[in-house]
């Protein structure tokens, strides 16, 4: 700690070219705080929830609708403690670019199914006392500045109502918000019944359905029993975790993991040569001081860390400001309006990041601190 | 000797001084270059996919190429007409008419889980039935390998974007849809289009198979010419036996390609402009200490009477001049790593797989040229100032 001046000396002898390298590495984390909230986005929509939830589709594709009567068998399936469904409206509010999700939904079934979805007990009991109620998310609340009393008019693209009609009218009964960082809070949810009755055409079926299974039971185990019960009927079904299922809609957009790693990879590389570049330059300038410490007896030992502390304080500082900036910005959400819901930077990767500038501490300080360790007194002396 | 003429020798001579010096500072002079082709290529690389993707989807229409879908439907996906109403459609003025009849496709557009290779995860593979005309319909569209279907079987053709991204669709392979295995008969080739990405059967085939009546989702035209459209448009919109909208095939899948590029744009020029902030420090950095080694010359110079408007052009010519080479690398880099690389995304509009390759096309690398040289300008300009303004009295003491 005694050198700790010392250090922060010799970052201060040429304070322009300190600066903009901390700069860099900066802005290397903010970029790295960018990708994290993007894959994040993509990515992300599991929740700890989900670990013992089942999602059951159609078998040959999320599209095609499965009957609302295989609530009951899968009820009967050994290991399933809960049952309930969801159908995608495909619904338009205004604008199709403004898009969000829109899903009928048994309210008792599918809040029991969801306690990640928190609704004031007095909007759940309003939900269940209006036929044509909906509760949407705080997000998706916001946006349109929707209050509960309000009336809002959506444009199905999908389903018709029986008069012929595709503009469906709902009221707003409820506000939700989501118990976790990752709960999506934009889509809105209305009653099945309401929608089964008023819809022209396919009346009695279903988009898909979430299973929970008992705490006892296993998940891969219950999926495979489904689908069994379900096999050479018209309606054959695929059944697979929640979290592989969204993972698997992830990997449809393309390999997000690998698309990030290459952007980082080449963003890394760049900060790694500006920074070892700039040390190295100051170490050389200062060889002859380096000569002197070890001739008033520093230890190779000594000279090792003194190089390295002085990297790894330059990156420790560019990361920390670089990951504060970057949690401040993406905390304003989505940057492309509405496409990406999910989109924050998760706390485990701020820690990752926090291991990243370490390592480039130490990367880049390396070199030139094993430089500094094998000055000869004499040689580096004699250039004074 | 001439104002002007003695200006530029002047700056001649301090950028030649500056050039001459690049080997004593290679590694930091290294450093910034690659910095800047690591924006370069990154920016590029980016831009390419969201190129490509558009440039698959505007492959996909000729001005004289038409689509009707039900009103109030964006997409193929939720629209919706019976046999009645396709009829009308093609019969309706301004559709170019053969011996064999309108040339017209009422057309099925389902989606089928298929693994896609790259990743080995299930993908959504568009899967089209078609009628006769659709050949026809689609200019340029020819089967490049096995044969066509044959009308009626439970046959299909594979375009060939799809045939290369997802498992089980080469010629001699069984498709499984549902309960059914149709083999894959053919490949066809679409010229870089949506429907390249797709598998085609024919219609009456998919009805049964989807249980979907005689119904059919979309209704592709071929115009008798391109002015044809608004009296085919007009025809089919004011018709009181069928409710449907009419698009510009091209119109149609530009809007469904909008959200996507506007999606990987953003990213991209979000990502490229923070990596840019960090290369414009590398090159300050550069060319701070490229003017500090140089110090003690700029000013004797100064003191010999150089003007100073001399010594700032020519480090920031210095600094353009590695930026353009950083760029120039840049570009080049990755138009070799991803012009025309294949790959598939989702279409967000449809939800299914759209295959494509990436485009590095022309304006992309002279983009990436220009950030290059606008990072080199930025980065030369406060050390430039720097330069000339040292006190010359101050620089020449330090000898």
């Amino acid at each position: 700690m005694k050198f700790l001046y010392l250090i922060w000396g010799n970052l201060r002898r040429k304070k322009t070219r300190t600066v903009l390298t901390l700069l860099s590495i900066v802005v290397a984390f903010v970029l790295y705080g960018f990708l994290s909230a993007i894959k994040q986005a993509l990515t992300g929509g599991v929740s700890l929830e989900g670990a013992n939830r089942l999602i059951v589709r159609h078998k040959v594709s999320i599209i095609q609708l499965l009957p609302e009567s295989y609530k009951r068998r899968m009820q009967k399936i050994p290991g399933v403690a809960a049952v309930t469904h969801q159908t995608w409206f495909g619904g338009i509010y205004q604008d199709p670019k403004k898009f969000f999700m829109q899903n009928p939904v048994v309210p008792d079934e599918f809040l029991d199914m969801h306690p990640e979805i928190l609704l004031p007990a007095e909007q759940r009991q309003a939900w269940l006392q209006t036929r044509t109620g909906a509760i949407v998310g705080r997000k998706t609340a916001e946006r349109f500045n929707w209050k509960i009393g309000d009336k809002v008019p959506i444009q199905s693209s999908i389903w018709s109502k029986k008069n012929g009609s595709f503009l469906w009218e709902f009221d707003i009964v409820g506000i939700f918000d989501g118990r976790e960082k990752n709960t999506d809070t934009t889509p809105m949810f209305f009653r099945y019944d309401y929608f089964d009755e008023a819809r022209r055409g396919g009346t009695g079926q279903v988009g898909w359905y979430t299973v929970r299974v008992q705490d006892t039971a296993r998940p891969a185990e219950v999926a495979k029993l489904v689908d069994a019960e379900f096999e050479n009927s018209s309606y054959e079904t695929k059944t697979e975790a929640e979290g592989a299922f969204v993972q698997a809609w992830a990997k449809q957009i393309g390999d997000i993991a690998l698309i990030t790693a290459s952007i980082l990879g080449a963003v890394f590389f760049t900060i790694l040569l500006v920074t070892g570049n700039t040390i190295s330059q100051s170490v050389r300038e200062r060889t002859g001081e380096l000569g002197l410490l070890k001739a008033i007896g520093f230890t190779n030992a000594q000279m090792l860390a003194l190089v390295l502390a002085e990297s790894c304080l330059l990156a420790v500082l560019g990361g920390v400001i670089g990951l504060g900036a970057a949690w401040l910005l993406t905390s304003h959400g989505d940057p492309t309006g509405g496409m990406l819901p999910l989109y924050f930077f998760p706390a485990r990767d701020v820690i990752a990041g926090f291991a990243m500038c370490v390592a480039l501490g130490l990367v880049t300080g390396l070199l030139p601190a094993l430089q500094a360790m094998r000055l000869r007194v004499a040689d580096s002396l004699r250039r004074i | 000797m001439s104002g002007p003429v003695n200006w530029l020798s002047q700056i001649a001579a301090v950028t030649k001084f500056g050039l001459l010096s690049i080997p004593q500072r290679r590694a930091s002079v290294a450093a910034a270059t690659i910095g800047i082709a690591g924006v370069v290529a990154v920016l590029v690389g980016v831009l390419s996919i969201a190129a490509g993707f558009r440039r698959a989807m505007a492959a996909s229409g000729s001005p004289d190429a038409a689509l009707v879908l039900r009103s109030g439907a964006d997409t193929e996906m939720v629209s919706g007409f019976l046999r009645d109403s396709t009829r009308i459609i093609a019969d309706a003025p301004g559709v170019a008419r053969t011996p064999e009849g309108p040339l017209a496709s009422a057309e099925l557009f389902v989606i089928i889980n298929l693994p896609k290779i790259s990743t080995g995860s299930d993908v959504n593979v568009p899967l089209r039935g078609v009628e006769r005309a659709a050949l026809k319909v689609r200019e340029g569209l020819k089967v490049v390998k096995g044969r066509m279907f044959e009308w009626g079987r439970d046959e299909v053709i594979v375009g060939i974007g799809a045939a290369r991204e997802f498992d089980g669709l080469q010629v001699g392979d069984k498709l499984k849809v549902g309960r059914y295995l149709w083999p894959v008969v053919g490949i066809f080739s679409a010229g870089g289009g949506a429907a390249d990405s797709e598998i085609w059967s024919d219609a009456t085939v998919l009805q049964a198979a989807y249980h979907r009546g005689d119904s059919f989702q979309s209704v592709f035209i071929k115009l008798k010419s391109p002015e044809a459209f608004n009296e085919f448009k007009d025809a089919v919109t004011t018709d009181p036996r069928i409710n449907a909208q009419v698009f510009r095939q091209a119109d149609y899948y530009a809007e469904n390609s909008a959200s996507v590029t506007r999606l990987i744009t953003t990213l991209g020029y979000l990502i490229a402009s923070l990596m840019a902030i960090g290369a414009v420090f590398g090159a300050l950095n550069t060319m701070y200490s490229s003017v500090s080694a140089r110090n003690r010359e700029i000013a004797t110079l100064r003191a010999l009477g150089f003007g100073s408007g001399a010594v700032v052009a020519s480090v920031m010519l210095e600094s353009i001049a590695l930026a353009i080479l950083g760029g120039v690398v840049g570009a080049g880099l990755s138009y070799v790593a991803f012009n025309g690389f294949h790959t598939a995304t989702m279409n967000w509009q449809s939800f299914s797989q759209v295959t494509f390759a990436l485009a590095v096309t022309p304006e992309l690398l002279v983009q990436g040229v220009v950030w290059a040289t606008l990072i080199g300008a930025i980065g030369g300009l406060l050390p430039a100032i720097r330069a000339a303004r040292q006190p010359i009295a101050t620089a020449l003491w330090e000898l």
